[in-house]
């Protein structure tokens, strides 16, 4: 793993408020499911708040975004008022894709956001080919494309990095390796446990990172979309961070002990930039309060805006099928 | 007699035949270590070992493939799909390869294989998470397509998957894993082809099959009320299905409505249809009618969810149309 570069106060603070605002945002998400205010599935981001602040600090305006079903806080870390995500898991017509989408599919045009999206390992030929339009257009924007442990092994995965390759294509493939795939952890899918390897065979740069560290994050996405943006084509981040909460809301988590689990947590992203801060007195006590207000404002702003907003009308369902609005349904 | 769920009449009619038949083995992702994702294969690992109870990658495409060809070598896999919506990615084996290997070999390799898995929609999960496959894969030659509607059709159909020679879609339900039904002590199979009648009724006859079936349950309560007598027939095979039983109650009610989970355009109910009036167009005395999800992809808020799929009234409403009421 490189050395670290200097990073500003600001910076810090940024990561902070960004990466506070996502846990309390995934605990409220946690709490409310459970008292069934909105239904479906319910994966949340806790511990792994480094690599989307990582990427999106890493990136820069232009650049797109794509991720799996695991997608609540990108949209967030991307600039999203967490509102308009709360409103898509009451599944709200005020939702960030009209309550239509739900949890797994949140998507934002305007923020690069290209979703959310439920079929594991789908994005990772969908991010090539963001990239792949950004590329045709020649323009030097490049796409990040997250995905699990568990995704990586999906078939389209080899076809997608060998074209990706072939063609130079402009995206950084990010595994958001958590070492879980639901119950099933890396070792007990592979004999090649270190991920960074995959690239290997077609000759991707690749590298580990520690997605513990939003320093880390940051360098490793500067180093690969640097990379992408001379035209010299993909890069692969085999990024090693850590879920704390189940797969989702209903995971017993036989499959991994309390040991390892806090074990992970004594390592926390958040509480390691909070303590940077504070050692490098970048803010006082009172500044830190203060964003801890401005974070648990926006998460209140964002369940009374949830709760508040109306739902799609039933008109909706015939919407955004088609492009046309006339499209001829068969109704009965 | 004993009252069990979903999950469990699947899970004993799995062990029953793994235990009958050695060449029998499991394979999907958390059916191991994890029991399942729904809980079907709980305790099978214990029993059967890893020989036998195999976790995957999440590799659709794969392992069914890898099934496919064991298959073709002597065994007789059980593949379970986590949902029927991830089985997309094992399309081409399963269509490409299993439904074609016997013809294509001229007769010398038949793929006697169960491909299992929950099917249809399940709440607010979204359109990629929602999808009914009868359609789909009752289109293709070569497959037989089943869909349970109890625990007790469940064992018995499923049963009769696993000893059957060909390839066999069986669609399950997420919602309905955790539903109980009466089923007996002991072994028994139900035919594959034969639907069964869950309502006698001399007014009209409606077609089903799966979860939505309730609907039309209790549907035909309310009607039942008012002195109209339905007959409920469900299919449990989707294909080949049951046209005599279909046709003899239509010519007995002379009137059909088709109640179908899924979307209406080049569905089940579009195939029953077609069959009903070549067969039967002298009987009836109305226009067939059918019930089925919105022509859109299921959406997630609870109000579009609502509108997109029929309700008991919805039936109510159809079956008095058709009696002209
Ligand atoms: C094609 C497909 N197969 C299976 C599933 C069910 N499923 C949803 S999430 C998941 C585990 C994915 O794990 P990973 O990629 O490591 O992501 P993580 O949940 O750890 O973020 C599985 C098997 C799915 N949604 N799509
Ligand atoms: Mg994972």
């Amino acid at each position: 793993m490189a050395k670290q570069t200097k990073f500003t106060k600001d910076q810090y603070i940024k990561w902070y408020e960004s990466m506070l605002l996502m846990r309390k945002f995934e605990e409220k998400c946690g709490q409310l499911y459970i008292q069934q205010k909105f239904g479906g599935f319910c994966h949340l981001y806790i511990g792994q708040e480094a690599v989307v602040a990582g990427t999106v600090s890493g990136s820069k305006k232009g650049d797109k975004h794509i991720t799996a079903y695991r997608d609540h806080v990108h949209p967030i870390g991307l600039g999203m008022h967490p509102k308009y995500v709360m409103a898509e898991l009451y599944g709200k017509s005020t939702g960030c894709s009209k309550g239509k989408g739900g949890s797994m599919h949140m998507f934002s045009k305007e923020l690069n956001f290209m979703g959310g999206h439920g079929i594991v390992g789908a994005q990772i030929p969908m991010g090539a080919g963001i990239a792949f339009g950004d590329m045709y257009k020649g323009n030097d924007n490049v796409t990040f494309c997250s995905f699990g442990d568990g995704a990586a092994r999906q078939g389209a995965l080899h076809e997608t990095f060998n074209m990706a390759m072939v063609w130079k294509i402009p995206v950084v493939f990010i595994i958001e390796n958590n070492n879980y795939a639901m119950g099933t952890s890396v070792a007990r899918t592979t004999n090649v446990t270190d991920m960074s390897k995959i690239g290997d065979s077609y000759e991707m740069p690749s590298e580990s990172v520690d997605g513990m560290s939003v320093e880390s994050v940051h360098d490793a996405i500067k180093r690969a979309s640097d990379h992408c943006r001379k035209g010299e084509g993909p890069y692969l981040l085999d990024i090693r961070t850590y879920r704390y909460k189940g797969h989702s809301m209903s995971d017993p988590q036989k499959y991994r002990t309390k040991e390892e689990v806090s074990e992970w947590k004594s390592k926390d992203p958040l509480e390691k930039v909070l303590s940077a801060i504070q050692d490098k007195k970048y803010a006082t006590e009172k500044q830190l309060e203060e964003i801890k207000q401005r974070v648990k404002g926006l998460v209140e702003e964002a369940v009374t805006f949830a709760e508040e907003s109306p739902f799609p009308e039933a008109s909706e369902l015939y919407k955004d099928v088609y492009v046309e609005e006339n499209y001829p349904f068969v109704t009965d | 007699m004993r009252v069990i769920q979903f999950r469990d009449a699947l899970n004993e009619a799995m062990n029953e035949e793994m235990r009958r038949d050695e060449n029998v083995y499991l394979m999907g992702e958390e059916v191991a270590e994890y029991n399942g994702a729904y809980k079907v294969s709980q305790g099978m690992l214990d029993e059967f070992g890893p020989r036998r109870v195999i976790d995957t990658p999440i590799a659709e495409l794969g392992f069914a493939g890898i099934a496919v060809g064991s298959a073709m070598n002597g065994l007789r896999p059980i593949v379970e799909f986590m949902t029927w919506n991830f089985a997309i990615l094992a399309a081409d084996q399963i269509i490409n390869s299993a439904a074609k290997m016997l013809q294509m070999s001229g007769g010398q390799f038949n793929v006697p294989i169960v491909f299992r898995g929950g099917n249809g929609t399940a709440g607010q999960l979204g359109a990629t998470h929602s999808q009914s496959f009868e359609a789909f894969y009752a289109h293709v030659p070569g497959l037989k397509v089943i869909t349970p509607s109890n625990p007790y059709d469940a064992k018995g159909l499923l049963k009769a998957a696993i000893r059957d020679d060909n390839p066999v879609v069986f669609l399950e339900s997420e919602r309905m894993y955790g539903e109980k039904g009466e089923v007996p002590e002991g072994e028994y199979v139900l035919p594959i082809g034969k639907a069964n009648i869950r309502r006698q009724g001399s007014d009209c006859t409606i077609v089903s099959f799966g979860k939505i079936i309730k609907i039309a349950e209790e549907a035909a309560e309310t009607l039942a009320k008012e002195g109209i007598n339905v007959e409920i027939i469900d299919l449990r095979t989707i294909r080949p299905w049951d046209e005599e039983c279909v046709i003899n109650s239509v010519k007995k009610t002379n009137r059909l409505l088709i109640v179908e989970e899924s979307w209406p355009v080049a569905s089940i109910a579009s195939e029953i249809t077609y069959r009903v009036q070549r067969e039967a167009f002298d009987y009836l005395d109305a226009p067939i009618k059918r019930l089925t999800q919105s022509d859109t992809p299921f959406a997630f808020s609870p109000t579009l969810i609502e509108e997109a799929l029929p309700h008991p009234k919805d039936v109510f409403d159809a079956v008095k149309s058709l009696m002209y009421r």
